[in-house]
C-alpha cells in the first residue's frame, strides 16, 4: 500500500548526483532533515544536503508489519499512516520539534521511552538504501526481519549521524498498537523506586514505560485489557493519564525542558549512579537527564567508569559525545574510511577524527 | 562439489612451512593446545555441514583471551588464514578450516562468568552452549530468548557469529537484539569491547555490525547475554489445514490482526507425516499443512489471546483447531516440529536444509513455484517455516550415493535461494552466508555492495585472513557465477572480465 500525498517525491537521482559534484571537488556536505535533533551533535560547517523534498512512504502493508518510507519522510505523517492502521514505530523515537523526519530520527539513533521494554531502535530497522561518500547508491539488509545475508550495515546506519552514508530510504519493523494503556504515579522516592522496579521488570509484566521526575514514579503498562488491569492492581499508586507520556518522550516534561542544556548520561540500569543518583531519570533507570550548560568536567570519567556514556541532546557546550577509548577510535576512522572514504558526510559531527 | 575453495575466486595465500607455523604458534598455547597430526585434524574438517570439507595446516586450542590475542597476532605476521570455531553446529561451512590455515577452537572458553538476576544479564564465554544459559537463569525466573534448534549443542560464540535466531524469535529476537556487548579481539590481537552494559553505546554500533558478520572481523572472547522474565503461561495451538495456501493465509490473518506469537511454525503435509512418523506427536497425518501457534504472557491475556486466534484460524478455514490441554501435550506437539529435520531419514537417505526468508505474503506463490522447481529437478522437497517471519527450510530430498544427486539438490537449493530473492527476500534468514550461499551473495547483492562489505572487513582486517572465501564473495567469483547463470536475460558484472 504505497501512499503518497501532494508533495512526496523521490529525489534519489538529484541527490546521487550531489554527492557525487561534492566527491569530484572533494566538498564536505551537511545532511539536514528537519533540523529537530539538531542538539545533537557539533555543528558541521559544510554546503547543506536538503533532505525533507525526498519524501514520501514507499510501501506499506500491515499485515507484513514492514514499512519502508524515504528518509525525508516526517514522522508524525507516518506515525498517523500506522495510528490508522492499528500499528506503530515501537522505539518511539522522540519528537524533538515539528518537521522531525524518518532519516532524523534513525541518524540520530535516539529511542524513546520504551527503550528497555522493546529494544533499540536499530531492531526496527530491516533494511536501508543509503548513498555512500561517492555517490553510491547501496542498499543492505532489506524488507524482511530475519536475513542475515552481507554485514548488518543497515543497522550501523542508526545512531551514525550521516557520517557513514546518506539515507535514502529505510524500511522499518512496526508493531501493533497495544489494546490498552494505562499509566500509574507513585509517590515513591528514587532509590526506592528503581529497587521496586528492578523487581517489576523481573516479572513477565506488560511494562512500558518508567520514568522519575525526582519525586514521583510515572509508569505506564501496555497490553491486553486482562493483562494490563491485573498488573495496575499489582503495582498500584494512582492512575494517570498515558496522553502525558508525549512530554516524557518528547523531553518537554517540565524536569526536562528549560532553553537551557539537556544531557542523556545513560548507566547500566540497575547498577550504582554516583553523583547522578539524584537525577530524574527515564527508560527503568537506564538513563539519566541532567539539564545542565554542561556536565561537570568530572562526570565524563565517571559515567564512563560505572559502564555508561554520557552525550548532548540539546545546548552547545562540547563534546557531544562520550570521548572513545584510542583503538575503538582508530576503529571508527577506519570504518568511517571504509563507506566515506574522503570524509564527505557530515564530518565532525560526531568526533572530529571522523 | 562446484564450491569447494579456488585459489582464482576466492582468496589465494602462500603457504606457509609447517615447522615454522608450530615453531611459532605452540609456544602461545597450553599443552596440547596446537593439534597437527591428521587423526586429530579430522574432526574439525567440517561442521554441521557435511558435505564441505577441507583439512586445516593446525588447530589452535587458546585457553585465555591473551592466547586467542598471541595466536591471532602470529597468524597475521606469518599470513596465515585463520578461522574461528565454536560447537561447529553451523548450518552454511561457516567453519569450515581453510585448507592449510590455522581453525581456532573456542571450545575451552566453556565458563559462564556470571549471571546478575537484578540486571537481567549473564556473562559469559563463547564457547558456553546456548541452552545452558537458559538453564543457569531458570532459578531466578529468567531466560535467553535466542533458541536455534540445535540450542542443546551450538555455542554463544557461534550464535553472535551468525546471528542465530529460533523458534521464538518472531517475539523475542534475534542474537543481535539480546546482547549488550561482546568482548572482541582482531586479527592484530587488539582486544575490544563493543557495545556496553548501558544502552546504546557511544559511537557507532559496531556491536551490530560484529554480530552476524561471521568470524570476518574478529573473535568473539566474552559475550554480555540480556536475559528475559519467563513468561507467566504459555499455551499452544495446532491447527491442520487441507490446503498449505490457506494455512498461508491464516498466518497473514494473524499477524494482521495484531497478534505476535511467541513462535508461528509451519510444515507441509510430507514434512508433518514424517515428523509424526518419527515423534508420535499426535499430528493429523493428512492434513495438507499444519501450524502451531504458541502465545505466552500473562495467563490473563495468553487466555484471551488463544480465544482470539482459535477464531482467526477456523475463519482462515482450518479443518481442526487443537489447544494442547496440557504441559505435556503441548512438548509432544513441538517435539514433532523439533524432530523434522532428523525425521527426513525416513523419506530419504539424505537431505538438504534451505535457509531463506521471504515476505510473508509472497508465501502462496513461492511455495507453488518452488514445487515445480522440486519437479524440474526431479526431486522432493519437504518444507517446515518459522511462518510468522516468513523464513523457510525447505528440505530437499536426495541420495549422496546416487551418482549427480547431491548436484541436483545443490542447484534446487540455489533456484530456491533465488526465487526467495527474487519476491523480495533474502538467501539466509538464520544459517549464514558461509561457504554454502557464497554464489547466491552475487544474486542478493549489487558489486558495489560487495565491494563495501570488503572495504567494511578491511576495516577489521586489513589482511583479509580471518575466514577468507566465506560470506562475502569476490567480485571475481560474481563474475563467474555470473557467467553461469544468466538472470532476467541479463549478464551480471557485464564489465567484469570473466575467467
Amino acid at each position: 500500500m504505497p501512499t503518497s500525498n501532494g508533495s512526496d517525491a523521490d529525489l534519489t537521482a538529484a541527490l546521487a548526483e550531489a554527492v557525487r559534484g561534492a566527491a569530484a571537488d572533494r566538498r564536505p556536505l551537511e545532511i539536514r532533515g528537519g533540523g529537530t535533533h539538531a542538539g545533537m551533535g557539533q555543528p558541521v560547517s559544510a554546503t547543506p544536503l536538503e533532505m525533507t523534498g525526498h519524501r514520501g512512504v514507499v510501501d506499506y502493508d500491515p499485515a507484513e508489519l514492514v514499512l519502508t518510507a524515504r528518509a525525508g519522510t516526517p514522522l508524525s505523517e507516518i506515525e498517523a499512516l500506522l495510528a490508522e492502521n492499528g500499528q506503530m514505530l515501537a522505539f518511539e523515537p522522540p519528537r524533538l520539534g515539528p518537521g522531525g523526519t524518518l532519516g532524523g530520527a534513525v541518524a540520530t539513533g535516539l529511542p524513546g521511552p520504551r527503550r528497555p521494554f522493546t529494544g533499540a531502535l536499530r531492531d526496527f530497522v530491516l533494511g536501508a538504501r543509503i548513498l555512500d561518500g561517492r555517490g553510491e547508491i547501496l542498499r543492505f539488509g532489506g524488507t524482511v526481519f530475519k536475513n542475515v545475508a552481507g554485514f548488518d550495515a543497515f543497522r550501523l546506519m542508526a545512531g551514525a549521524h550521516g557520517t557513514l552514508g546518506v539515507l535514502l530510504d529505510i524500511s522499518l519493523r512496526v508493531v501493533p498498537r497495544p489494546a490498552v494503556e494505562a499509566a500509574r504515579v507513585l509517590e515513591t522516592p528514587s532509590a526506592e523506586a528503581l529497587a521496586m522496579l528492578a523487581d517489576l521488570m523481573r516479572r513477565p509484566l506488560p511494562l512500558s514505560g518508567a520514568f522519575h521526575d525526582g519525586r514521583r514514579l510515572h509508569l505506564r503498562l501496555s497490553g491486553g485489557r486482562a493483562g494490563v488491569d491485573a498488573a495496575v492492581a499489582r503495582i498500584g499508586g494512582e492512575a494517570a493519564d498515558p496522553a502525558a507520556w508525549d512530554a516524557i518522550r518528547d523531553l518537554t516534561h517540565p524536569v526536562l525542558a528549560g532553553p537551557g542544556g539537556l544531557w542523556r548520561i545513560a548507566l547500566p540500569r540497575t547498577g550504582p549512579s554516583g553523583d547522578f543518583a539524584s537525577l530524574p531519570w527515564d527508560q527503568g533507570g537506564g538513563v539519566r537527564w541532567l539539564v545542565a550548560e554542561a556536565p561537570p568536567p568530572e562526570a565524563w570519567a565517571q559515567a564512563a567508569a560505572l559502564g555508561g556514556h554520557i552525550e548532548r541532546i540539546r545546548g552547545a557546550a562540547g563534546p557531544a559525545f562520550q570521548p572513545l577509548s584510542p583503538g575503538l577510535l582508530a576503529l571508527h576512522q577506519r570504518v568511517k574510511a571504509a563507506l566515506d572514504p574522503d570524509g564527505l558526510l557530515n564530518p565532525g559531527r560526531m568526533y572530529a577524527e571522523i | 562439489m562446484l564450491d569447494q575453495f579456488d585459489p582464482r575466486l576466492d582468496a589465494d595465500f602462500p603457504a606457509v612451512d609447517p615447522a615454522v607455523l608450530r615453531a611459532r604458534l605452540e609456544p602461545l598455547l597450553p599443552a596440547g593446545g596446537f593439534l597437527t597430526r591428521l587423526e586429530a585434524l579430522r574432526p574439525y574438517e567440517s561442521d554441521g555441514l557435511p558435505a564441505y570439507r577441507a583439512l586445516p595446516a593446525a588447530v589452535a586450542l587458546p585457553e585465555t583471551v591473551e592466547q586467542v590475542a598471541a595466536v591471532l597476532r602470529a597468524c597475521r605476521d606469518l599470513g596465515v588464514p585463520v578461522v574461528a570455531r565454536g560447537a561447529g553446529t553451523g548450518l552454511s561451512g561457516g567453519a569450515l578450516p581453510f585448507p592449510g590455515g590455522v581453525l581456532l577452537v573456542l571450545s575451552k572458553f566453556s565458563r559462564i562468568l556470571g549471571i546478575d538476576p537484578v540486571a537481567m544479564t549473564a556473562r559469559v564465554q563463547p564457547g558456553v552452549r546456548n541452552l545452558a544459559v537458559s538453564e543457569a537463569a531458570a532459578p531466578h525466573g529468567l531466560f535467553y530468548a535466542p533458541d536455534p534448534s540445535s540450542q542443546l549443542a551450538c555455542s554463544i560464540g557461534g550464535n553472535v557469529a551468525e546471528n542465530a535466531g529460533g523458534v521464538h524469535c518472531l517475539k523475542y529476537g534475534l542474537t543481535v537484539h539480546n546482547i549488550l556487548s561482546a568482548q572482541v579481539v582482531t586479527l592484530d590481537g587488539e582486544i575490544l569491547t563493543l557495545g556496553g552494559p548501558a544502552s546504546d553505546a557511544a559511537g557507532y554500533d559496531l556491536m551490530a555490525l560484529f554480530t552476524g558478520s561471521e568470524g570476518l572481523l574478529g573473535v568473539v572472547t566474552e559475550v554480555l547475554l540480556r536475559l528475559q522474565p519467563l513468561p507467566e503461561t504459555t499455551r499452544l495451538i495446532l491447527a491442520a489445514f487441507d490446503d498449505v495456501g490457506r494455512a498461508a493465509g491464516a498466518v497473514a490473518a494473524i499477524m494482521a490482526a495484531g497478534v505476535v506469537p511467541a513462535g508461528l511454525e509451519m510444515m507441509d503435509g510430507p514434512a508433518l507425516r514424517a515428523a509424526e512418523d518419527f515423534a508420535k506427536a499426535g499430528y493429523p497425518r493428512d492434513a495438507a499443512a499444519i501450524l502451531l501457534c504458541e502465545i505466552d504472557g500473562q495467563a490473563e491475556d495468553v487466555a484471551e489471546e488463544i480465544e482470539r486466534v482459535s477464531g482467526l484460524l477456523r475463519d482462515s478455514g482450518a479443518t481442526e483447531v487443537r489447544i494442547a490441554r496440557d504441559e505435556a501435550e503441548r512438548r509432544r506437539f513441538w517435539a514433532g516440529r523439533k524432530g523434522a529435520f532428523p525425521a527426513m531419514g525416513r523419506l530419504a537417505p539424505d537431505y538438504y536444509c534451505i535457509d531463506g526468508t521471504i515476505p510473508r505474503k509472497a508465501l502462496p506463490f513461492v511455495l507453488a513455484e518452488m514445487g515445480r522447481l522440486a519437479e524440474v529437478h526431479g526431486l522432493g522437497v519437504a518444507n517446515v517455516f518459522h511462518a510468522g517471519d516468513g523464513n523457510l527450510h525447505p528440505l530437499i530430498l536426495y541420495d549422496a550415493n546416487l551418482e549427480g544427486d547431491l548436484e541436483k539438490a545443490e542447484a534446487l537449493g540455489g533456484a530456491i535461494l533465488e526465487l526467495c530473492v527474487s519476491v523480495g527476500g533474502s538467501i539466509t534468514g538464520e544459517h549464514g552466508v558461509g561457504r554454502e550461499k557464497i554464489n547466491q551473495m552475487c544474486v542478493q547483492f549489487s558489486p558495489a555492495e560487495v565491494n563495501a562489505f570488503h572495504a567494511l572487513k578491511a576495516a577489521f582486517d586489513p589482511a583479509g585472513l580471518l575466514n577468507p572465501g566465506k560470506a562475502i564473495p569476490t567480485l571475481a567469483r560474481c563474475a563467474e557465477y555470473g557467467g553461469m547463470h544468466v538472470h532476467n536475460g541479463a549478464l551480471p558484472f557485464a564489465h567484469l572480465e570473466r575467467f
